[in-house]
């Protein structure tokens, strides 16, 4: 517009003079916005899961008991390994992904095709990985006990060895039929049942006087308190569910808003990782044809690169505050 | 690009590791958890829990930093991107954690019940 004069008009302010605010060009300065407005959301996130956990302070479930699966050795708990190993795996593709862009700064494409594939590589099994963490976590492994007050109760040997309701629940004469949607009157169905009832487990726990009941509130030795025989009796009778994994609603772990927030902050950031895969994947098919080239910049990797790092960065995070705090 | 294009590669691994050398500290000690860290507290949060949060700061910056390449940035938008981030988390942070202590102390000490 002619109305409109300002000292650069008629020039392209960021497609081609020299005028670059803050000495970045516009991509570039557009993802380091974007990115600082995506760490605000994820620490909202944390911030919304520290609150909660301060506000259950005495009965957030202990993470190094909930996160101990690892491939290969069942029933051997090895707490955090399998995290930290995921968390490797994201600083190295960060770091060929640096170097890929590194590549690029020198114009060679050889290198910069080779270093992208490896960070797809990574970020692929980051993602698996994270899905098979998923699966453990929803498939439970000890099973509990909630009772009519919406506490938890867990089950522990005399010396203090979780034990999951598999090993002691009795099996009882009863029919419990699962409500489908084609048994319904109306379109009624319900979650899938507990492998038992709870009068199963209370019946077990009669058989068995061996079994401690655990309950959610830590103690001064920052442990699960877990009630003596007499205690336990107490607490079982007021069972009214058996609780199996873990869904939205309630988990085997503990706190309930625990999962809400496991599968909803490692899920946003999964999908911050799925998208990034492919958002590197088509920066890849780009590089292969040669478009880098001829334009005789690669800033492009450099700005997915950006976008790369920090969802390492924000893993570190979630790291910390999910798995170590 | 204003800066040369000088290879960085020996920074790159260099970083790297110091960062595998970070994680490994704080599995480690997230694992052992060793009695005097974890049972002493400084200012409301426990020792091991200072110690976890130091070195994700101390791999944050190094993120940042070097993979980011936040040190061949101008100071104009190094500024313009840390600020803001740094202000604002401090400030949801220390709002949230003292209302989620308050409504804990709530449920512990006053008349109503907590039953979930």
């Amino acid at each position: 517009m002619d109305t409109v004069t300002t000292a650069n008009s008629g020039d392209k302010v960021w497609g081609g003079g020299d005028n670059q605010p803050m000495g970045a060009s516009y991509g570039k300065m557009m993802m380091w916005f974007f990115i600082l407005s995506d760490a605000l959301t994820f620490s909202g996130f944390l911030a919304a899961y520290g609150f909660s956990r301060f506000k259950f302070i005495e009965t957030w479930p202990l993470a190094d008991e909930v996160f101990t699966h690892f491939p290969f050795m069942h029933g051997n708990p090895q707490p955090m390994l399998y995290v930290a190993f995921m968390t490797f795996v994201l600083i190295f593709s960060s770091v060929t992904m640096v170097l890929a862009v590194d590549a690029g700064h020198q114009l060679k494409k050889d290198k910069v095709v080779l270093y992208l594939f490896l960070t797809i590589i990574g970020g692929l099994i980051f993602v698996g990985s994270q899905a098979w963490e998923w699966k453990n976590f929803i498939k439970g492994e000890y099973g509990a006990v909630e009772t009519k007050g919406g506490s938890l109760l867990q089950f522990v040997d005399t010396e203090g060895h979780r034990v999951a309701l598999a090993d002691f629940a009795a099996t009882l004469p009863e029919e419990r039929e699962q409500l489908t949607r084609n048994k319904g009157r109306w379109f009624m169905d319900e979650a899938s049942l507990p492998a038992y009832s709870v009068a199963e487990v209370q019946a077990g726990f009669k058989a068995h006087p061996n079994i401690l009941v655990r309950t959610e509130h830590i103690d001064a030795n920052k442990k699960k308190t877990v009630l003596s025989r007499s205690e336990s009796e107490l607490r079982l009778k007021d069972a009214s569910l058996v609780v199996e994994g873990a869904n939205l609603t309630r988990n085997e772990y503990g706190s309930k808003l625990f999962a809400d927030f496991f599968f909803f902050i490692t899920g946003f950031h999964g999908f911050h990782v799925f998208s990034g895969v492919v958002i590197n994947i088509i920066i890849f098919f780009n590089v292969l044809l040669g478009t880098y080239e001829k334009r005789k910049s690669y800033e492009m990797v450099e700005k997915v690169g950006l976008y790369w790092h920090f969802v390492d960065l924000v893993w570190v995070f979630v790291f910390t505050v999910f798995y170590l705090i | 690009m204003s800066h040369a294009h000088v290879s960085n590669t020996k920074r790159i691994w260099t970083v790297f590791g110091l960062l595998s050398i970070i994680t490994i500290v704080e599995v480690a000690l997230g694992i052992a958890k060793p009695g005097f860290l974890h049972n002493n507290n400084l200012v409301g949060v426990n020792l091991l829990n200072w110690i976890f949060i130091i070195l994700t700061l101390v791999k944050a910056y190094y993120i940042v930093y070097a993979f980011m390449h936040m040190e061949g940035e101008r100071k104009s938008l190094q500024y313009a991107v840390i600020f803001p981030l740094i202000f604002l988390v401090i400030y949801l942070l220390f709002i949230l954690l003292t209302e989620g202590d308050y409504v804990f102390e709530v449920f512990k000490n006053s008349t109503i019940k907590w039953n979930f």
